[in-house]
């Protein structure tokens, strides 16, 4: 930087200052410099501040929930939180289990089969986060009492999205299935989430 | 360029200032001899009545601030703490809390009033524009004090809103996380609200600033929409428009005081006053009466990233208006086919307030789409139309010829304004 400075204080002579274009390029090229060098320095001072509001250590390290099956009979749900979610665990009954299985892809709005939501082997059980994927209202349909909407499944109160048994959505205005958390089966009625 | 200012004030003190600082000057200039349309109506109040209102929102809500607690164990019983145990906390909280209703009402009307009288038309497009701004920072700053309470409607207001920006294709589930900072509306979220809703008032204040200053370049509006041609047209701001805005802001705040006193939950949700519950959504959520109209555009399209897009877009169309409309006419009061288009357009808007908040059925459902579908024919393609079909009427020659002989001001007939023009 210092030898550019120096070769630029020299050259421009009486004669050379004038000259259009020599001087101009230089002039560019240092504005282009301090100006790219100002950007960088801005977006590395603000990044802390904007990172700062993500979610904090704390907050990702409410890992994971472990959830006993054993209670719940067939054609109920419990809720579960996780991370501050609230997780429906479902156990589906054989005509909740063949209706998500029977219905069409083509008819889905989110096309989706049951065998991808479900655990091999544990058709039975559903596990989704209980959060309509519209506007993150908490979908009814847990309790026996709950509308469950055309579909058997949940009924959003907040804008009338409904999903089916297997949690995909088949009523607008939601545009996808209720998300399926990470999960595993440690034993055959004991489910760790996250 | 630099050196000490001639005053020409009296009193040696602030004489003394006034050559150092010449803030009295300036205030002399702007606000006591300020050259202004002698025909304003008292829509020209509003201007001034929010000012009012802002200055008792700042006033009444860094008190609150002293006895809220933004932790979410603790934020619901510390506001029901003000509203018990405080001295006249209560009174702190309804003025609050009822203000902002208040600066609704009068910003709405305020820029309406604009709409009106083709206020936004050049030279005032910026003027307009930074007003535009002033509603967006208003309507985040109420957004953010509504969550503060903690209730069910602050909790499920709260992800309603932020989760319409995860309608946005590939960032917008980042986005939302990162405005929660965490994984749901939860403490992080509370706490940075407070902080935002404390800092957003004083960002109004700088735009507020600009907002007069473009006002004292280009000057005020009138309702005759024409330009003052001289001293016979203007009147000195002090004593004429200090009085009459005076008159506007005690009628004002009697009806504040009405409300405040008298029907102080009448804005308010009753849900609000059941503590916030993450894992039980209320049957219906509602937002504030002021953003009912935007929600009813949300609802109305069936699509969620075109529900949030139409929804932001109805205040954005705001900023492109002065070059929406294309009629060099500003007053209603000669265009008489605008003057029937800016009422259907009111009109329009009042139902998207009502659809806004009945569930989305049956007859609700068609009103919300015609009403949105006109809110934006109405901007997109009936103004920019308007100001080649229009045959506007005659403006009269000068605002004194029409409110000394037009009877107050009233829209003077085309050949009676120009006749006695010609004679002077």
């Amino acid at each position: 930087m210092a030898d550019t400075m120096s070769v630029s204080a020299h050259a421009p002579g009486p004669a050379a200052g004038h000259e259009p274009g020599h001087d101009a390029g230089k002039r560019d090229f240092l504005k282009l410099v301090a100006g790219a060098s100002a950007a960088i320095l801005v977006g590395a001072i603000a990044w802390p501040l904007i990172d700062s509001m993500d979610p904090s250590a704390d907050v990702l390290a409410l890992g994971s929930v472990e959830t006993d099956l054993a209670p719940i009979v067939a054609g109920m749900a419990i809720t579960v939180v996780w991370q501050g979610k609230p997780i429906f665990v479902r156990h589906r009954t054989p005509q909740e289990i063949k209706a998500a299985q029977d219905a069409k892809l083509s008819e889905l709005i989110d096309p989706q089969t049951d065998a991808a939501r479900v655990k091999d082997g544990h058709d039975q059980w559903l596990v989704v986060i209980g959060i309509c994927t519209h506007l993150g209202c908490i979908p009814l349909g847990n309790k026996p009492t709950d509308p469950r909407g055309d579909w058997g499944g949940w009924f959003c109160p907040c804008h009338g999205s409904q999903y089916d048994t297997s949690g995909r959505v088949r009523h607008g205005p939601a545009p996808l299935n209720l998300y399926v958390p990470t999960y595993a089966f440690e034993t055959d009625t004991k489910i760790k989430i996250g | 360029m630099a050196g000490l200012h001639k005053s020409d004030i009296e009193n040696p003190v602030l004489n003394w200032i006034d050559t150092r600082l010449p803030v009295i000057t300036m205030m002399q200039k702007e606000y006591a001899v300020f050259p202004t349309p002698r025909n304003f109506n008292y829509f020209w109040n509003f201007g001034a009545l929010a000012f009012v209102v802002l200055a008792i929102m700042l006033a009444t809500g860094i008190f609150l601030a002293m006895h809220y607690t933004p932790e979410k164990t603790m934020a619901f019983d510390s506001v029901e703490a003000i509203m018990r145990d405080v001295n006249y906390g209560w009174l702190l909280r309804y003025t609050h809390a009822n203000g902002a209703s208040m600066f609704f009402i009068v910003v709405y009307v305020h820029i309406f009033r604009g709409m009106y009288y083709g206020s936004y038309k050049t030279p005032r497009e910026l003027l307009w524009m930074l007003g535009v701004v002033i509603l967006l920072l208003m309507m985040a700053t109420a957004f953010m004090g509504y969550v503060l309470p903690w209730g069910q409607m602050s909790f499920w207001g709260a992800t309603v809103i932020t989760n319409l920006f995860s309608a946005f294709p590939l960032v917008g589930h980042g986005i939302v996380t990162w405005l929660w900072g965490g994984f749901a509306v939860d403490n992080p979220t509370l706490n940075r609200f407070f902080a935002l809703h404390y800092l957003l008032p004083f960002v109004l204040i700088g735009v507020i600033f600009l907002h007069v200053v473009a006002l004292h370049i280009t000057g005020s509006n009138n309702p005759l929409g024409i330009d003052p041609k001289g001293p016979q047209d203007t009147l000195p701001f002090h004593p004429y428009y200090t009085i009459k805005d005076s008159v506007g802001v005690c009628v004002f705040l009697i009806v504040f005081a009405v409300i405040v006193f008298f029907y102080p939950n009448t804005f308010g949700e009753p849900d609000n006053y059941i503590p916030a519950n993450p894992l039980a959504t209320p049957a219906e959520i509602v937002p504030e009466w002021y953003f009912l109209p935007f929600y009813a555009i949300l609802r109305s399209v069936p699509d969620k990233l075109g529900g949030v897009c139409m929804m932001f877009g109805s205040i954005l169309v705001l900023f492109v208006l002065p070059w929406l409309d294309t009629s060099p006419v500003r007053s209603a009061k000669f265009r008489p086919l605008y003057r029937v288009f800016f009422w259907l357009q009111l009109a329009s808007c009042v139902a998207l307030g009502f659809v806004g908040a009945h569930r989305p059925e049956g007859f609700w459902v068609v009103l919300g789409r015609v009403a949105t579908a006109w809110y934006f024919l109405h901007f997109l393609v009936i103004l920019p139309l308007l100001g080649k079909l229009e045959r506007p009427l005659p403006l009269p020659e000068s605002i004194s010829r029409a409110v000394l002989r037009g009877g107050g001001g009233g829209p003077l007939p085309g050949a009676a304004a120009a006749k006695p023009m010609e004679k002077v």
